[in-house]
Order: C-alpha cells, then structure tokens, then sequence
C-alpha cells in the first residue's frame, strides 16, 4: 500500500511534466520518421524499419535514466526525501517506489515506437508483442542508471551526466546509428564492453524471432542490471543514512 | 513524562563538533524554541531527536522512547517540516497531503476527514487544487507543515519554519502555530528573533553545539540584565566569547 502510495506520486511527477512527454515519446518517434525519410531516399541496411525501430526502443529509454535521476536528486535536493524518511516508508518502499512506475512508461514509450513503425511499413508479428513485452525487463538497466546517479548527483549534475552522456552513449554505442564494424578497434571493444549495443541485438532477435539470437547479449543485459541496481541500492541506502 | 529529554547529547562530524553534550528537557504540549546563529548546532539536534542522524555520544528520549533503540516507535509520534520546503511540487496540495496519508497507511475514509480537518486548519481550502509548485513560499509552508501534521504528531519539529516570508506570511503562520500550542509539543528553530519570543514557552540558545541557556523569555531577559529579547540573545551570545 506505501509502496503504492509513492510510485502513484512518482508516476504523476513523471507524466505531468511537458518536458517528459516530448523527449520520452515525441524524440524516439521524431527519430523512427527522420531516419525512415532517409532510408527512403538513400537505403541503408541498418535503417530498414525491421533492424531500426528495436534500436530507437532502446534508445528511448536513456531518457528513462533522465527521468528517474531528475525526480531521486530533486527530492533529495529539497528535503522532501528528509521529510519522507520521518514516516514509515522502508528503504523497500523507495526503491520499489522509484523504479516500478517508470516500467510502464517505458512499455507505453515502446508501443509508441512501434505503432510508428506499423504506420512506416514495419509488418505486424506476434514478435513484436514480444519484443515490446521485453523492454519491461529491459527498462530496469536504465532505471537502475538513473536510480545511481539520482543518489550520487545533484540536480544540476544528473542534468549533464543523464540528460547528455547516457543518450549520447547509448546512441554511439548501441550500433543503432551505424554499424560497429564500421569504426571498429578500440571503439567497438567498448561498446561490446557495454550493455547497450547488447541491449539493441537482443531487442533485433526477438523481433525478428531468431530467439536463440538473443544469446550471448541477454547475459551482458542481465550482469549489468544486477550490478548497477545492487550499486544503485547501495549508494540510495548510503545517502539515506546521511541524512 | 517529559515529551523530549536530551543527556549529553553529542554529534561529531570528522574534526567538528555540531552538537556538544546537549542536556535538556522539553514538556508535554509546550512551544520549545531553539535558537543559535548559522552552525549553533540547532538542525543537527533537530535530525538527532528526529532519527535522521544517529548521534555520536548521549542519549534521547521522545515520550520515554529512546532514539537509538526505538527508531521506529519515535517515528510514529513525531513529524519534521524540513527547513526547506519539502512539497512534492508536481502534485495539488490535496495529492500531496493524500500521499502523505497514504505512506501512513491511512483508510480512505479517515483519509478524506484528516485531509478535510488539516485544509480547514492550515486555511488550505482555496489551493486545495493547485499544483504545490505554482504557489507562493507562505502557502508552500503551510502545506509542508499540514503535511506534517497528518499523522497527529505528538511532538512536531518545525525547522526555520518562516525563514524567507514576507512579514504578512510570517504572521499568519504564527496564527497557525499558536493555534496548535497546547495539541502537540512543538520545536521551533528560528533565527528571527521576535518570532521566538512571541511564541515560545521556552527557549534554549545554542552555540557551537553547546547550551548557554534553557529558560523562559522572562526569565533569559532577566538574566542577561536588559527588556529587549534580541539584545538578551546577543549578550548571552557574546557573552559566551568574552
């Protein structure tokens, strides 16, 4: 019931500010349009509806991280986490509270997604039920970024890390844009040493139902969700005992 | 029983001492204010007695419960206004004090009668449905201490609770606070001067962490020789440097 109590308010925070609704479902589809315009005049394999739109997906959720960072460091910043501490809320409660109402959004972000690539000539599977059902789990490694550097960063601070590194890593980084093997060397190292382009390749295998495609990516995605939410309830845990 | 009783009541962070052996008592249904300039130690004794820093030596009790042992009973009779308004500015003042019923676990119906009591008392009725975020600091106060007062706090701590308001804002929530003296114990930190003599039962000076005096307005005028509160604080104050 507490836990409940809280997520209802993170979530209303979350949908009612304009900013949220623009670059967490506006973006994404803005993108799925403009790279589908440029497929259209000069094909590209990597933008055909089929291989883009499992890597938009996944990019819209960095601004996931944006989200859950801005709400954590904004209470934090204005005492209103202080206040809360002094009510019987568990740690449980405000990590559950924090992290469980931004799942729907991010299936909601991701039924956007492919409502517009249904429109642009993305053909209709069972897969793509799927591939959407997976993001639920999937979100958990952006909320668990945001949820670290929201109990590390301030306002400011989660502004520039979330707002710009994490969507300009997960977008150089997740072969969404252009192929790795393009840049190869060191730079595709590092993005195979990162979750996201694993993210994208096992979002692209079950859409296009090669399930046992999403083998060796679904380990990396998994090992780096269970580190940074342990890493993210450690540093919540910590500022809380500061206050 | 006392509603607060400090013994030696000390907090160290690294190399300073924010709290230095503080041993008060505070009673039941009384307007307590603390008083100190920047870095007397005032909030920390307020974040010790409300179990959001456990203290370095000494010991606390709120009502007989004692803040090491019986966090979780504490907490159930106390409630804090945070220094800075702690709203959740994205929700309507009714959203934000049906939250704070909500992680209290409270009933709907008990819910709707609080909301109902708090929003006639604080005057709140007008903003009922305005987003926190859009109204002034003086209604902003009075949310955050409605917030406060949901769970029908026994001893409620008030953290510079007009610090930043305009003078009409000030004294309007100095209505509302006297209206609850006598209900709730309430603990009042504050660097205006006038407020704390206007509202208290008794106040205790703080600097550097230590105690200079814990007395009644009369009686700290009296000791510091003058008829001007303000000028009673700062000779006790400086008399501490000579």
């Amino acid at each position: 019931m507490r836990t409940v109590t809280f997520a209802v308010r993170i979530t209303k925070e979350i949908i009612r500010d304009p900013l949220n609704l623009i670059f967490g479902l506006g973006f994404p589809v803005v993108l799925i349009l403009m790279l589908s315009a440029i497929q259209a005049n000069i094909p590209v394999d990597l933008f055909e509806i089929q291989r883009l739109t499992p890597g938009i997906t996944v990019f819209g959720l960095s601004f996931l991280t944006l989200f859950s960072s801005t709400i954590i460091s904004k209470d934090r910043n204005t005492s209103f986490l202080q206040r809360l501490y002094t009510t019987p809320l568990t740690p449980l409660d405000f990590i559950l509270g924090y992290t469980l109402p931004i799942i729907p959004i991010a299936v909601a972000q991701s039924i956007v997604c492919y409502v517009f690539a249904l429109i642009l000539g993305l053909d209709f599977s069972v897969n793509m039920l799927y591939a959407i059902l997976s993001v639920a789990p999937l979100s958990v490694l952006f909320i668990s970024f945001g949820l670290l550097f929201g109990s590390i960063l301030n306002e400011k601070q989660v502004g520039g890390i979330c707002g710009a590194l994490m969507t300009n890593l997960s977008a150089w980084l997740s072969g969404t844009w252009f192929d790795l093997d393009l840049v190869g060397g060191a730079f595709k190292k590092i993005a195979y040493a990162l979750p996201f382009v694993h993210a994208v390749e096992m979002e692209r295998a079950i859409l296009s139902g090669n399930f046992s495609d999403i083998f060796p990516h679904i380990w990396w995605v998994l090992g780096y969700s269970i580190v940074l939410l342990s890493a993210a309830v450690f540093f919540f845990l910590r500022q809380m005992k500061k206050q | 029983m006392d509603a607060i009783k400090t013994e030696n009541l000390t907090k160290r962070y690294k190399d300073i001492i924010a709290v230095d052996g503080l041993t008060l008592t505070v009673k039941q249904g009384e307007l307590f204010s603390l008083l100190g300039v920047n870095g007397a130690g005032k909030t920390t004794t307020v974040k010790m007695l409300s179990c959001l820093a456990s203290p370095s030596d000494g010991d606390a009790w709120l009502l007989g419960k004692n803040i090491r042992k019986d966090t979780s009973a504490v907490k159930s009779v106390i409630a804090v206004s945070p220094q800075e308004t702690a709203v959740a500015v994205g929700l309507t003042v009714k959203e934000n004090l049906e939250l704070i019923c909500g992680v209290h676990g409270f009933e709907k119906n008990y819910r709707d009668v609080k909301i109902k009591e708090l929003s006639s008392l604080l005057g709140l009725e007008s903003v009922i449905n305005r987003k926190a975020g859009k109204l002034s600091g003086g209604w902003q106060r009075r949310l955050s201490i409605a917030m406060a007062l949901i769970s029908d706090p026994k001893i409620l701590f008030l953290d510079e609770p007009t610090l930043g308001l305009d003078v009409l804002a000030r004294r309007d929530l100095w209505d509302v606070i006297r209206s609850l003296k006598g209900k709730v114990t309430i603990v009042l930190t504050t660097h205006y001067m006038e407020e704390a003599e206007a509202l208290s039962d008794s106040i205790a000076i703080m600097k550097d962490g230590k105690l200079l005096i814990c007395d009644s307005v009369e009686k700290i005028k009296e000791k510091a020789g003058t008829d001007d509160f303000e000028q009673a604080f700062v000779e006790i104050v400086r008399g501490e440097n000579k």
